[in-house]
């Protein structure tokens, strides 16, 4: 088994943040073991637990996220909007029916009351999409340097219907693998407008909150054992975290996947795989077999899912592993994104 | 629309050069890619899985990152470390141990070091912040030099008096001779680097098979070109032939690209390098011109790295020159992993090791 | 070492330029390839033209290929 060293000089990298393995390892190791719970073990999404000791009743879902995304306004959103729908979707992603968010500003000083305003009317509007409400929060100001303008931290609230289970360690062999749309493109519309690489590229944020979609696939089958948003280290991430926590593997099919053209191009000049860019509108679902084709359709024709797709298969073998098939026939394996994706020459 | 790129992984294609190439197999065959962007494209497109058998795909030393020694890492992170300074660097870089620590490490220490993606970008640094010292760690093999040179023509355009390089680069061709002198592997062909050659042409592999009886042929990137190349050597060797030929012929003239080799040399000379693996080889590196010296980092700053060390175990240079595969290294998977490299074969997203532990192998 | 793509030329004054690929247009400098005009492919590496590309030989190629590719799906 390989050894893992974290951070050998004992700092914490802007690579412990990307989402890849060395997130993974700071919490496995340095959050989890001195928190440690039943809850917190499962390491989903979002947290599900039952208000009573004898765990009957309703089940509540309990999440946070923090958004410190740079520049505050990109095409397609701003940091308001991914606030509410990050969390929004964290909370989808587990069945719940997302209720109440709490949001926290950490303002740097100097940020326009414009720019306050217009985070502000964003969140308001985000939050009518998904129905949701924001019912508390906390606001901090600091010195300048401190939080590139603005930081949010969102934790939201919401209701797992009776029975229902869907979790990372729940996908089975023979499950179909449904990707709601294309991949990429929040992460290049981010990159896009990043000061030292730029770009035009016509690709906007697929910032959007899914819990409309979630809730029209739940209505339509009993067999959706696996919800994941694809967010910061990609598909492949997310589908390597699933793979792991199942004990299974997963076969996908590159040509299955989409990828706008404006990506594709973007990650071709940066020397990026779109299999590793973050995405905040896109989810992939892990269905039984014998409902995947219902749940496609009616994906389709939902709102945020017209695009979605079928990329793969739950197997048996290589367990733990993502292996996907190219376009030219061969094979590969697919691993977690390691640290941050810069972009390279070479 | 998209042009010239995706009709070049149509599986059909594909497959019907795979058949072509099993046919012409008849014997243990290893084929030398030079170029880390071709090992990545094998590895990416899952290649080896249309290959028979006998047919071997070693990896070769044209890896910049890979091949950058850890004195000369060493020497990027101490100017790095001088207060009030900028380096600037091809993202490639950040993650490469040196003899104690990465620029990725360097800079969460609190130095000014930043990814571009041009060194065009670093020149705009430099003239945006006169009052800063903008030094840019210049890794790279005849691809990328041309850019380079051509940047810092712009900066003596510009006067600018705070832009610096740090060069390190390195030259193919001289690698190959080292590889082929050195004899430790039997090579039975060259897939040479096509975009080195977009610059360089192919004059400059002619020694190979004309001095060494090896086939060279110069090769593009995407899967079907990587095949055809693959086919194209095959066939010279069924047919007893050894020449240059080139199969990436919508990039590649024969005569390369003059204009950029001129600005090349207006700006550097040749000198000997120290290559990670293949220890020193005589001119196959490139240094700044006396004319130039003044945009010489090293030469405008007084530093004082550490004593340089290398990690005990680490089986980089021999991977490097194709005499063993990642898995024979001691170090491989365990102690060496993407998340914390020991060597550069691990950190390169082209470097050997790295591909072998993030796509897989045979 | 080298990831370069081919990208359209759709701006080009005075060795500086833009360039495009699926649709994302980036600045791209032309010193290294001062012949360049509006329309053409060219291979663009860290930011620079380093070669046009020959379309008519991209053309050539990808007729091989497509025949082999015929081939191959009629002995399939």
């Amino acid at each position: 088994m390989a050894k893992r060293n974290v951070a050998r000089t004992g700092k914490i990298l802007l690579a412990h943040g990307s989402g890849g393995r060395l997130s993974h390892e700071l919490v496995a190791k340095e959050f989890v073991p001195p928190w440690a719970n039943p809850i917190l073990d499962q390491l989903n999404d979002s947290a599900v637990f039952a208000l009573s000791a004898d765990g009957a009743g309703p089940r509540l879902a309990f999440t946070t996220d923090s958004y410190v995304v740079k520049p505050l306004f990109f095409k397609g959103g701003d940091i308001g909007r991914l606030a509410v729908c990050g969390t929004v979707n964290d909370l989808a992603m587990v069945g719940a029916k997302p209720l109440y968010l709490s949001v926290s500003f950490v303002i740097e000083e100097g940020l326009s009351l414009a720019n306050l305003r217009a985070v502000v009317k964003s969140m308001r509007q985000a939050a009518a999409e998904a129905s949701v409400q924001i019912v508390t929060g906390d606001t901090k100001v600091v010195e300048g340097g401190a939080a590139d303008g603005l930081f949010v931290n969102t934790a939201g609230l919401g209701l797992v219907p009776p029975g229902l289970e869907i979790g990372g360690g729940r996908a089975r062999v023979g499950d179909a693998i449904i990707l709601s749309g294309s991949i990429g493109d929040h992460g290049i519309a981010v990159l896009s407008q990043r000061e030292g690489l730029e770009f035009e590229a016509p690709v906007a944020s697929d910032v959007a909150p899914l819990n409309g979609l979630v809730a029209a696939m739940l209505a339509a089958s009993t067999n959706v054992h696996v919800l994941r948003d694809p967010t910061r280290g990609g598909l492949a991430t997310s589908l390597n975290e699933i793979a792991q926590q199942s004990g299974v593997g997963i076969q996908i099919d590159e040509p299955k996947i989409p990828v706008k053209d404006g990506v594709w191009g973007a990650c071709e000049m940066l020397g990026f795989d779109p299999l590793y860019v973050a995405n905040e509108g896109k989810l992939v679902a892990i269905v039984g077999p014998e409902d995947a084709e219902n749940v496609l359709n009616v994906m389709r024709e939902t709102r945020y899912g017209e695009e979605a797709t079928i990329i793969g298969e739950v197997v048996a073998e290589p367990q733990e592993k993502v292996l996907m098939k190219t376009t030219i026939g061969g094979t590969r394996i697919v691993h977690m994104l390691v640290g941050e994706m810069l972009p390279r020459i070479c | 629309m998209v042009r010239y790129v995706r009709e070049f992984h149509d599986p059909a294609a594909a497959r019907g050069l795979a058949a072509t190439i099993e046919r012409i197999t008849s014997r243990s065959v290893n084929l030398m890619e030079v170029c880390c962007t071709h090992t990545v494209a094998i590895f990416r497109h899952g290649i080896r899985d249309l290959l028979p058998p006998p047919l071997s795909m070693l990896s070769g030393p044209g890896c910049p990152v890979c091949v950058t020694t850890n004195a000369d890492i060493d020497k990027a992170i101490a100017l790095a470390e001088q207060p009030g300074v900028t380096l600037a660097t091809f993202g490639d870089m950040m993650k490469v141990p040196g003899s104690y620590q990465s620029l990725q490490q360097v800079k969460a220490d609190g130095s000014d070091v930043r990814v571009v993606y041009s060194p065009r970008d670093a020149v705009c640094m430099a003239r945006d912040n006169p009052r800063r010292p903008v030094m840019f760690f210049a890794v790279g093999f005849e691809t990328t030099v041309p850019t380079i040179a051509a940047s810092l023509l712009e900066a003596e355009a510009l006067g600018l008096k705070n832009f610096y390089l740090i060069s390190v680069h390195k030259l193919i061709p001289p690698a190959m001779l080292a590889l082929l002198q050195a004899g430790e592997v039997r090579i039975d062909g060259f897939i040479c680097p096509g975009h080195v050659s977009v610059v360089i042409g192919s004059q400059p592999y002619q020694f190979i098979p004309q001095q060494y009886g090896v086939p060279c042929v110069i090769t593009g990137f995407e899967p079907l070109d990587v095949l055809q190349g693959i086919e194209m050597l095959l066939r010279q060797i069924a047919e007893g032939r050894a020449e240059v030929e080139i199969q990436y012929r919508r990039g590649v003239r024969p005569e390369g690209n003059p204009l950029a080799r001129e600005l090349v040399s207006r700006v550097f000379e040749t000198s000997d390098a120290d290559w990670r693996g293949l220890g020193c080889i005589p001119a196959s590196g490139l240094k700044l011109r006396p004319e130039y010296r003044r945009f010489d980092a090293e030469e405008a700053f007084a530093i004082n790295p550490p004593p340089t060390k290398e990690h005990k175990g680490c089986l980089c240079g021999d991977i490097l020159r194709g005499v063993k595969t990642p898995p024979e290294c001691p170090l491989f998977a365990e102690a060496c992993t993407p998340e914390s490299p020991v060597g550069p074969c691990m950190v390169s997203s082209e470097g050997t090791c790295a591909g072998w532990y993030q796509y897989g192998s045979r | 070492m080298c990831l370069a793509i081919p990208a359209r030329v759709v701006q080009i004054e005075e060795g500086l330029g833009l360039v495009e690929l699926g649709g994302v247009v980036r600045e791209a400098s032309f010193m290294l390839l001062p012949d360049a005009q509006v329309g053409d492919y060219v291979l663009l590496h860290a930011g620079y033209a380093l070669q046009k590309l020959d379309e008519a030989e991209a053309e050539e190629t990808i007729r091989l290929l497509t025949e082999l590719a015929e081939a191959g799906r009629a002995e399939a």
